[in-house]
């Protein structure tokens, strides 16, 4: 089996597994209880927190455990776009965010904010000319992403927290879900203010995400209880998932696959554009573990299909919305052909996938071009 | 932008006469030990001024973080490299330019020229190089004396080096040059601030602690480690010493009356305080009283308090208000872990009605019903000393 949707999620680490459940072993104590159980635990979130810290190359930014880039993405759109009322009320945002960035503009929209959203490119870029005529003294969010989850484009961010800062005092959020591990992701001075991590997109658990922001900056709650997490996300923490989001982080921020992934990405489009009626969506500005094909006159399902017969797994764009009937907002956004719309398949490269899967891959690519009847160009 | 190295001014260092060659090197070491963690920043000192590089441009802008909380430097500015070649220099001209605000600005072109080989004069460079800037900022204005913007250029043998933008050090001395002090460190909010300033003049200290367990709980001694912790950040490591202070609370209680006990309380611990001074080679000791604030800080109290030792106890807060103290504990990061609530040995032992005005004879009247003497010696064997460096517990390292 050549599984390549590791945008959607990726097998977790032995490692990581093994301290999870160490940890639950050892330090099941809430972190919040003041007698020296609950003293261990709570140094150990501590020191999770500081390995995730030095992973993004800050030594005093605040990190929040979530139950994932959903409830991050959530939290750093509605917490701060309430928690900077004051200031104003005007939030920017892409066309292509992930829909946990957009549903929460659209919650936010119903109830009273304002919300732009830039179009992009038909490579998935946005405009900077058009964010900088966007921003303005009133807005107080601007939530751009690092890496489009379905086509892998990547963002100019940090020339567009460079407009942003130099023209407002908004906060700007950044979705690294499918960013982190597989480009450099920092919470430097120039860079954004806040990211969102997710560890299941890295070979670590699901239901466990991290916002992280410059120190000093606090989203307003949208979560109600105990006040943990300094009063922004209630419920207790779960010292085991953060030690092993904190783990996976740093085996993904060492791993050496990149360049791997960069080459496969490279020799893929190659390959494919010997053929008709297939093209490659965002091959000049994307992310090197994504590869993003469109098929024509077919649907995405029927390519999904032939490959998994074949042993090979991939992914119609996101699998978020690949069970919904419209061709999805990221593909009209872009503005993709008509007969292309619908043929859209993700290939996403990660850790366990080798040289062969990719070699079987070309073979598998081959004979469905053939059965479809379609020629090298 | 990207810059190539950072040009660091040293602060009153320069005033020191004899004493610089020492001033400088300590400065270079706590430059060196607050960047131990950055592999490609190298160092250079010169007499007047050192320079930072880094090859690595992460590096580089986390050690423009840093800088600004290290005290002895008056000022730094971010340089940039290109080749000693007319062009080149007009080129990099305007990054440098274009990383400083400009709207509203004025501006002139210094021209520092140590290779003398180079084919044109200062005034033609200057005209070259502004008439550059100045037909791709049309907004800069040009003033000769008092420019807001100092455009530098300095041309040396290997290469081209401008900048443009100066901020601001931390001012002070660098830690360390000016002895070493025991500060007395209790949890709440004014004495890592005596400790914060008193780093700021050049000296490093110990920290001293006192706990009675098991009244006060293991919360209030990690408070105490963390604001050790905190304050190390602006020089040196702080080496903490935390004294069991139980017993001899409990005999001042029983040996002094109610109103008196906070007196001889804040004797006693002067005089252990004073002991392990001498024992670790320290020179003064350092408290965050302030004038009035509470019946232990009044001019009385600190007569009475102070009579057991002559070493000199240093107290910059004294005349601070507390509102004074606590901006600058909010500025450096020590209120959010000194407003933790967990009880200090202070609180617990505390009279209701200490005296403002104790004399001082009948403190060490009541005093002298009771040696105390051995149960100092025992505090002061039984303590807990905790190194910065050494404190990172190891025990989770396989987990993460």
């Amino acid at each position: 089996m050549a599984y390549f949707d590791n945008s959607a999620t990726t097998r977790p680490d032995e490692e990581v597994l093994s301290s999870f459940v160490e940890a639950n072993r050892r330090f099941f104590a809430n972190p919040a209880s003041i007698h020296g159980k609950g003293r261990e635990a709570e140094a150990l979130l501590e020191r999770c927190r500081d390995q995730i810290r030095s992973l993004v190359g800050s030594h005093d930014a605040e990190v929040i455990f979530t139950s994932g880039g959903t409830e991050a993405n959530n939290l750093a759109v509605i917490g701060f776009a309430y928690a900077l009322q004051s200031r104003g009320s005007h939030i920017i945002t892409t066309a292509i965010e992930h829909p946990s960035v957009l549903n929460a503009c659209h919650f936010l929209e119903r109830n009273g904010f304002e919300v732009d959203y830039l179009p992009v490119d038909e490579q998935g870029r946005i405009s900077l000319e058009q964010l900088a005529k966007l921003v303005r003294k009133e807005t107080t969010v601007v939530s751009i992403m690092h890496v489009n989850n379905e086509i892998g484009t990547i963002q100019p961010i940090e020339q567009a927290v460079e407009i942003v800062h130099q023209n407002s005092r908004a906060i700007f959020h950044s979705d690294c879900v499918q960013s982190f591990g597989k480009l450099p992701v920092k919470l430097h001075a120039s860079g954004p203010d806040a990211i969102t991590v997710s560890a299941h997109k890295i070979n670590g658990l699901k239901n466990s995400g991290v916002l992280m922001m410059k120190k000093g900056m606090t989203p307003s709650p949208i979560n109600f209880g105990g006040g943990q997490e300094k009063g922004v996300r209630s419920g207790t923490v779960s010292v085991p998932n953060a030690v092993a989001a904190a783990k996976a982080m740093r085996l993904s921020a060492v791993n050496q696959e990149n360049e791997t992934y960069r080459k496969w990405r490279n020799d893929l489009i190659q390959f494919v554009n010997q053929f008709e009626g297939v093209q490659v969506i965002a091959s000049h500005c994307g992310a090197p573990h994504i590869v993003s094909l469109a098929f024509s006159k077919i649907k995405g399902e029927v390519a999904v299909n032939y490959f998994q017969e074949n042993g090979i797994y991939l992914s119609t764009s996101s699998a978020c919305s690949s069970k919904s009937s419209n061709a999805g907002h990221v593909i009209e956004a872009i503005h993709l052909k008509q007969e292309y719309k619908f043929g859209v398949v993700r290939i996403s490269f990660g850790k366990d996938n080798t040289d062969e899967e990719i070699k079987k891959f070309e073979t598998v690519f081959s004979a469905f071009m053939k059965l479809l009847g379609r020629d090298l160009k | 932008m990207e810059w190539n190295e950072l040009l660091i001014r040293y602060g009153e260092l320069s005033l020191k006469g004899r004493n610089r060659n020492t001033f400088v090197r300590r400065l270079k070491k706590n430059i060196q030990l607050a960047m131990r963690d950055l592999p490609t920043v190298k160092l250079q000192a010169e007499r007047d001024r050192m320079f930072l590089h880094a090859s690595d441009h992460d590096d580089m802008r986390e050690a423009i973080e840093r800088l600004p909380s290290i005290f002895g430097i008056q000022s730094f500015s971010p340089v940039a490299k290109c080749q000693a070649e007319l062009e080149a220099i007009k080129a990099k001209a305007l990054d440098v330019i274009a990383s400083v605000e400009t709207t509203g600005k004025t501006f002139k072109v210094e021209i520092k020229r140590s290779d003398k080989s180079f084919p044109l004069v200062t005034g033609e460079l200057q005209q070259e190089i502004g008439g550059h800037v100045l037909r791709h900022f049309p907004d800069l204005g040009v003033k000769m004396k008092k420019p807001d913007i100092q455009l530098l250029v300095d041309i040396r043998s290997d290469g081209a080096f401008l900048t443009a933008a100066t901020y601001k050090g931390a001012g002070g001395m660098p830690v360390g040059s000016n002895g070493h002090s025991l500060l007395m460190l209790s949890g709440g909010i004014d004495s890592p601030v005596a400790g914060y300033l008193m780093m700021k003049r050049g000296v490093s200290l110990d920290a001293i602690h006192f706990a009675s367990p098991p009244f006060t709980s293991e919360m209030a001694q990690k408070k105490v480690m963390d604001l050790a912790e905190r304050l190390g950040t602006f020089g040196a490591d702080i080496r903490l010493h935390i004294i069991p202070f139980t017993e001899l609370q409990q005999a001042i209680v029983k040996q002094v009356p109610n109103n008196l006990s906070m007196t001889t309380t804040r004797r006693i611990m002067l005089e252990i305080a004073d002991k392990v001074r001498g024992e670790i080679g320290a020179m003064g000791i350092v408290t965050g009283e302030s004038l009035g604030q509470v019946a232990s800080q009044t001019l009385d109290s600190m007569t009475a308090i102070n009579a057991v030792t002559s070493t000199p106890v240093l107290r910059p807060l004294i005349a601070s208000d507390k509102l004074e103290i606590i901006d600058i504990a909010q500025r450096i990061g020590t209120y959010d872990i000194s407003i933790r609530p967990f009880e200090d040995c202070c609180t617990i032992f505390t009279p209701s009605n200490p005296k403002t005005k104790p004399r001082l004879e009948k403190v060490t009247h009541y005093e002298s019903y009771f040696d105390f003497a051995p149960l100092i010696e025992e505090a002061i064997a039984k303590r807990t000393v905790i190194n910065q460096a050494a404190k990172q517990p190891t025990d989770f390292d396989d987990l993460l």
